[in-house]
């Protein structure tokens, strides 16, 4: 027993000692940061890590990834543990402002950098009053429309600026027969609103003037602006591959790396992949307007961010770490290592890959926007994000009028938003 | 004294440990993943949450479940989907089983045991693959069906069924036939097995052969295993989401018009995409689905399995 005791006091001795000379020991602080992005390793390991600690000696990175499907919940568990690490890679919108709102995620309004940031691409992460931000925007990813480059040439087409000309483009293709105009297929629902709606629909509601309003609830999804992209959208369908209805996503892909099909109605994020595919030269457009002229509007869609633990035991070094994510030197790394998930910095950043070029080109001739559903207006039931991969693909399939389709996601969205007071 | 002895005897008699230490495992392993979850689950039901506490609240899940428009329209499409699913499996699983079991068991039939697992096979394959390679043969783009459907000119019947809201639910539930015939097919060829041969001779006897026999002597000594296979697919359907989930997706479009009480409970309660997890309304709509089976099957037990005549042989 005694023998026990004394080993036990030893012990705790011991340790108190090394906890009080931890610190002089240890002039290196190790920054764990947790990401769903584990496809990102190899990038961090070889390419951001090494820079950001040649710059900042004392602090060293450990990049620790989780499966994406598992990323929320165990984020969720180890942040209610205590055990998760110092920097959190943010989710956009109500996933990571539910972390904020529960004292998990710092604020970061004293971080330098900030302020470089437009306000749409803090929007995915800031509370609703917009007087906290807490996380330092990453990576967005642009809506447009990729074509193959060859056809075009063969047929003589030149790319398309106005939806008249987009419309004369795919008649063409169509009339010639080598090429399915459009490769894009309404199985999958969410495509038909992403690539679909999502994609030409800010040009329209004149991006975000008209979000914002849907938001204060002066504009309803009814009004003329929301239904025109429906109505385009329906006219579409002609041009679609034989069988659209049950064409899925990854069928529009191959249709169009497979050289079969013409045009593409894209996201930035099949850059990489397409690149590695695709056997002939791409090009990509944006969202064409309605006439010569017209102001365009992109989606520049937010989605990844870096902030972090308001619990870390290290908040200097990892507000240091923040700044340097905010700085265009990150930025210029990570834009290129991923090309098709684009900075959001207002730094323009310099592109490698000429495709990923074209696309953050428009951020300067088009007014950028996010996609209209995903702030606040998917947090009750019915889910008007869900609800919108629906009605997309109804009006597509001719299944809904484009009026009909238009009053099913107002109703829905009225059954239970009430806008901020007016 | 004799019957002092024989209380005796009765009283005498140890306790037997063995029974309870046999049933032990059984009973633990169930009570922990079945019945404990299950009272949770209707619990859960009676609960939701208001200001981050979860509250008592009575019925007003299911108030809010069958009278606000957002989800009992929801609910009985998942409700009337399930039901064609159901009945499609009664028509065209069951009628087909019994007549492959019928044929498995003509003395005639050669490599019987090939048909036999082939048949049986699909059912023993996981419905991710089962769901995929159908999503593959129907496709437009690459699938051999509307490659095959050209070779006998029937190209233009070939539609894209899995994306048409008409045809989509009808096309996952004949995949799902497709997998799970083996299931009746294997139950109603045992019983057919089962038949003594000293019953089939005597109808001969008689001249009672062919049709004749199958629906007069084999078809009434099979009933008993027809009720059982019809609940089994009544509780199989009731639960089914799987095959639904891997080929229509969570949302079971075109339109909602593949979604059944399964996807439905899935998105709500772990949500989907933007929509958050409703724990309370999904533990909800799990009640209504055991309140159903369990109405299924008592309907079964208590009426149509008193009324079916059984043989003994």
């Amino acid at each position: 027993m005694n023998n026990l005791r004394k080993t036990l006091l030893a012990t705790t001795v011991a340790a108190i000692g090394a906890s009080f000379a931890a610190p002089a020991f240890a002039e290196d602080v190790t920054l764990t940061i947790e990401s769903w992005r584990n496809d990102d390793l190899p990038i961090w390991q070889e390419k951001l890590i090494p820079a950001f600690e040649a710059k900042h000696p004392g602090i060293k990175l450990n990049f620790a990834p989780s499966a994406p499907t598992e990323y929320d919940a165990a984020l969720g568990a180890k942040l209610d543990a205590g055990s998760a690490g110092d920097i959190i890679t943010c989710r956009p919108f109500d996933k990571s402002l539910a972390l904020f709102q529960k004292g998990q995620l710092a604020s970061l309004n004293d971080v330098d950098g900030m302020d470089k940031f437009s306000s749409v691409a803090k929007s995915a992460w800031i509370t609703d009053d917009g007087k906290d931000a807490f996380c330092v925007p990453v990576a967005a990813v642009i809506h447009g429309f990729i074509y193959n480059k060859e056809a075009f040439d063969k047929l003589g087409i030149a790319v398309p600026q106005t939806e008249d000309e987009f419309f004369a483009a795919l008649e063409k293709i169509k009339a010639d027969g080598t090429y399915i105009p459009l490769a894009m297929g309404t199985k999958d629902l969410w495509e038909a609103a992403t690539m679909g709606y999502q994609n030409i629909g800010p040009n329209y509601w004149k991006g975000e003037e008209g979000r914002l309003a849907l938001i204060a609830g002066k504009q309803k999804l009814t009004d003329p602006q929301w239904v025109e992209p429906f109505e385009t959208l329906a006219k579409w369908a002609p041009y679609m591959g034989d069988g659209f209805e049950a064409q899925t996503y990854p069928d529009s892909q191959n249709l169009f790396t497979l050289g079969r099909a013409a045009i593409y109605p894209a996201g930035s994020w099949e850059i990489s992949g397409f690149n590695q595919q695709a056997q002939f030269k791409m090009g990509a457009f944006p969202p064409p307007v309605k006439k010569a002229g017209d102001e365009c509007y992109i989606s520049d869609h937010t989605d990844l961010a870096i902030g972090m633990n308001a619990k870390t035991a290290h908040p200097e070094q990892a507000k240091q770490f923040l700044a340097w994510v905010a700085s265009p030197e990150f930025a210029e790394i990570y834009a290129n290592a991923l090309p098709g998930f684009f900075s959001l910095s207002s730094t323009p950043v310099k592109m490698q890959d000429p495709l990923a070029e074209e696309f953050v080109s428009w951020r300067e001739k088009c007014k950028p926007t996010i996609r209209s559903t995903y702030q606040i207006l998917s947090r009750g039931t019915p889910n008007l994000e869900n609800e919108t991969w629906t009605e997309s693909a109804n009006v597509i399939n001719g299944t809904d009028t484009p009026q009909v389709a238009a009053e099913k996601l107002q109703k829905g969205l009225d059954a239970w938003y009430k806008p901020a007071a007016q | 004294m004799t019957t002092i002895d024989a209380t005796d005897a009765v009283a005498k008699r140890p306790v037997r440990w063995h029974i309870a230490v046999f049933l032990a495992p059984a009973v633990l392993i169930y009570t922990a993943v079945m019945i404990l979850p299950l009272i949770e689950t209707l619990r859960l039901s009676l609960f939701n949450v208001q200001d981050g506490q979860s509250i008592f609240v009575g019925f007003d899940n299911f108030k809010v479940l069958f009278g606000d428009d957002r989800w009992s329209v929801s609910f009985w499409n998942a409700l009337k989907n399930n039901l064609v699913f159901f009945v499609i499996h009664m028509l065209v699983q069951n009628p087909i089983g019994i007549a492959l079991a019928a044929l498995l068991s003509l003395p005639v039939l050669r490599l019987r045991g090939f048909y036999r697992t082939a048949i049986f096979l699909p059912t023993i394959l996981s419905f991710v693959i089962v769901g995929f390679i159908w999503k593959l043969i129907l496709s437009p783009i690459w699938g051999v069906a509307p490659f095959l459907m050209d070779l006998v000119w029937l190209k233009p019947f070939f539609g894209p069924w899995l994306g048409k809201p008409g045809s989509a639910l009808i096309t996952v539930s004949l995949v799902s036939v497709w997998q799970n015939i083996g299931i009746p097919m294997m139950l109603i060829y045992a019983a057919l097995l089962s038949i003594p041969d000293e019953v089939i001779e005597a109808a001969e006897c008689d001249g009672v052969t062919g049709w004749a026999q199958f629906f007069k002597i084999k078809l009434p000594l099979i009933l008993p295993t027809i009720g059982i296979v019809s609940i089994l697919t009544f509780v199989g359907n009731f639960n089914a989401f799987d095959l639904v989930y891997t080929m229509q997706g969570a949302l079971a479009g075109p339109d909602g018009s593949t979604d059944i009480l399964g996807t439905f409970l899935y998105r709500t309660f772990f949500g989907f995409q933007l929509q958050v997890g409703d724990r309370s309304m999904g533990a909800t709509i799990a009640t209504v689905m055991f309140l159903i089976i369990l109405a299924g099957v008592s309907l079964y037990l208590f009426v149509i399995q008193r009324r079916i005549r059984r043989y003994q042989f």
